[in-house]
């Protein structure tokens, strides 16, 4: 028998397998396909103070082995989020879910969290620093430590829960950012967001998406998660958790020997809709095939 | 939505561009106006394509080559696909009325063939009116008429039968409903052509095609909906162009 538990900040998971922010919607889409219960838990869609209809359409493109897109953070607004989408997630889901939370000023950060404080299905805060398709903010926090730090010290004010603080790949430093965010009280970090990405159609000779550029995700990104991950674990004392390209058992388990104590995926969600089902069926016979026991030993162990 | 795997028995063109394949796997559950998403090897995400008719463990899809999916897609022959099926919001063929008017224009007419047949087999009078921009892309007016429908064709070249819009075609019949699939300013000509109520047929950019990701969301009077899911056909009375 092998151990795929791990512990994030305090909760233990049956495994590491969290289905990513945005490519999840609130869970009951797909516990429609299959009981949701057999993942480590998930990180909601990314929940704003106000409702968002987003960018305009188009919102995505296909690149070579991943995909950009600019939704924009389409939401209903953490007020509806509270009252609508978590009574339905309540039914097809009973372990804590990660929540996800956006914000264009620190005050919207601390507003949204305060919110979801309250919700006892919510386990952790995901707090993302870093999304790059909303002009006029979003952005900016996470590219500067002394903004990403604000961020935390303001959403650690307002919560009990373990604060994560969602990094984006799109700075020059992904340390000191990191830092800043551990010595502000982030209880964890987790990376990578997308990266800005752009496509540009031939025959019309304009940009693919509306809103010009978008963030680029899937499998093709991995090889700069694994990096990052790697230099902001060796950095940091606080848990950090994976993602970018993940799609398979294989990427789970390398994700966490650069030092991943959970793992997300991502894109593979919306190609495969059953991927997070099949990487948790699929996680003990990588795990026999490699040698590993005790999954959580291995995390960081790739020096 | 299920996924299900499906053998290529037939992969023709029918015009330069259009293309029929026919494939054998799980029907079920595939109503008219949904849409089948196709993983394509080689490709990251899937491709959307809709539903021409589907019966007895036969799906039938006609598609445009536009792209590098659809490329790919007209150079196979005897492979299995990976299809995620029964997607998305379809035709309400209880709206219909006595006598339903079918408008479709180019790669939008594929959609029409199932509904007909569904409403043909329902007693119902239909008809048809397949828009193109010239003779040689016309496909599938035979199987139309095969089904028993007024078929009406028109051209925007005059190079076969009516010269002109679908919306010429429309002027001087009689009809109870709508129901319309075609780019977007064919069916806002239809939309403000039309006497009826209607159902029309909208394309978008997916990500996903099941409803997770948000990429193909769309702003209706009933509030923001996705493409793929609450549609790809929405109810005249909701449509905000």
């Amino acid at each position: 028998m092998v151990n795929t538990k791990v512990n994030l900040c305090g909760i233990e998971l049956d495994n590491p397998v969290i289905p990513a922010s945005g490519t999840f919607g609130y869970g009951y889409e797909f516990a429609e396909l299959y009981d949701i219960n057999c993942l480590g838990t998930f990180s909601f869609k990314g929940t704003t103070k106000e409702a968002r209809f987003g960018n305009p359409t188009p919102r995505i493109a296909e690149c070579e082995a991943g995909m950009i897109n600019a939704v924009g953070l389409q939401n209903p607004g953490v007020e509806k989020v509270i009252s609508q989408e978590l009574p339905k997630l309540k039914k097809c889901f009973n372990k804590p879910v990660m929540a996800n939370v956006s914000g264009f000023a620190v005050e919207d950060y601390a507003y949204t969290c305060r919110k979801l404080d309250e919700c006892d299905q919510v386990g952790w805060l995901e707090v993302n620093i870093s999304c790059p398709n909303v002009h006029g903010g979003g952005m900016s926090f996470g590219t500067n430590p002394e903004n990403a730090a604000e961020v935390t010290r303001a959403v650690k004010a307002v919560t009990k829960k373990p604060v994560i603080i969602k990094l984006s790949p799109n700075v020059t430093d992904i340390v000191s950012i990191a830092k800043a965010c551990e010595d502000a009280g982030a209880d964890a970090i987790s990376l990578i967001n997308t990266l800005l990405g752009m496509r540009i159609d031939l025959k019309t000779k304009k940009p693919v998406i509306a809103n010009k550029m978008g963030g680029f995700s899937g499998s093709a990104i991995f090889p700069v998660a694994v990096r990052m991950v790697y230099q902001v674990a060796n950095a940091v004392k606080i848990p950090v958790v994976g993602m970018g390209g993940v799609s398979s058992a294989e990427d789970v388990i390398e994700m966490m020997l650069a030092g991943a104590t959970a793992v997300e995926i991502g894109a593979i969600n919306l190609i495969n809709p059953f991927a997070g089902r099949d990487i948790v069926n699929d996680l003990p016979a990588v795990m026999k095939k490699y040698n590993i026991s005790n999954l959580s030993d291995i995390i960081g162990g790739a020096k | 939505m299920k996924q299900s795997f499906f053998k290529i028995k037939e992969n023709k063109a029918l015009t330069s561009s259009v293309y029929k394949m026919t494939l054998e796997g799980d029907t079920d559950g595939i109503s008219c106006g949904q849409f089948v998403n196709i993983l394509i090897s080689g490709l990251y995400l899937r491709r959307p394509i809709s539903v021409c008719d589907c019966e007895n463990g036969v799906l039938t899809l006609l598609y445009k080559v536009v792209g590098k999916g659809t490329e790919k897609m007209s150079r196979m022959s005897e492979e299995t696909l990976d299809v995620l099926t029964g997607l998305g919001n379809g035709y309400d063929v209880s709206k219909a009325g006595d006598a339903p008017l079918l408008l479709g224009g180019g790669v939008g007419v594929p959609p029409l063939y199932m509904l007909a047949k569904k409403l043909i087999e329902e007693g119902k009078k239909v008809s048809v009116i397949l828009g193109f921009n010239t003779k040689d892309e016309i496909f599938y007016e035979d199987e139309f008429k095969a089904l028993g429908a007024d078929v009406y064709v028109t051209t925007a070249d005059g190079s076969y039968g009516i010269k002109g819009f679908v919306t010429d075609a429309m002027k001087n019949l009689e009809y109870s409903y709508t129901y319309c699939c075609g780019p977007e300013p064919m069916l806002k000509a239809v939309y403000n052509a039309s006497e009826t109520s209607g159902q029309y047929s909208f394309e978008e950019r997916m990500g996903c095609g099941f409803g997770a990701c948000m990429g193909c969301s769309c702003k209706t009077k009933y509030g923001n909906k996705r493409i793929c899911k609450d549609g790809p056909v929405l109810e005249k009375e909701e449509i905000i162009w």
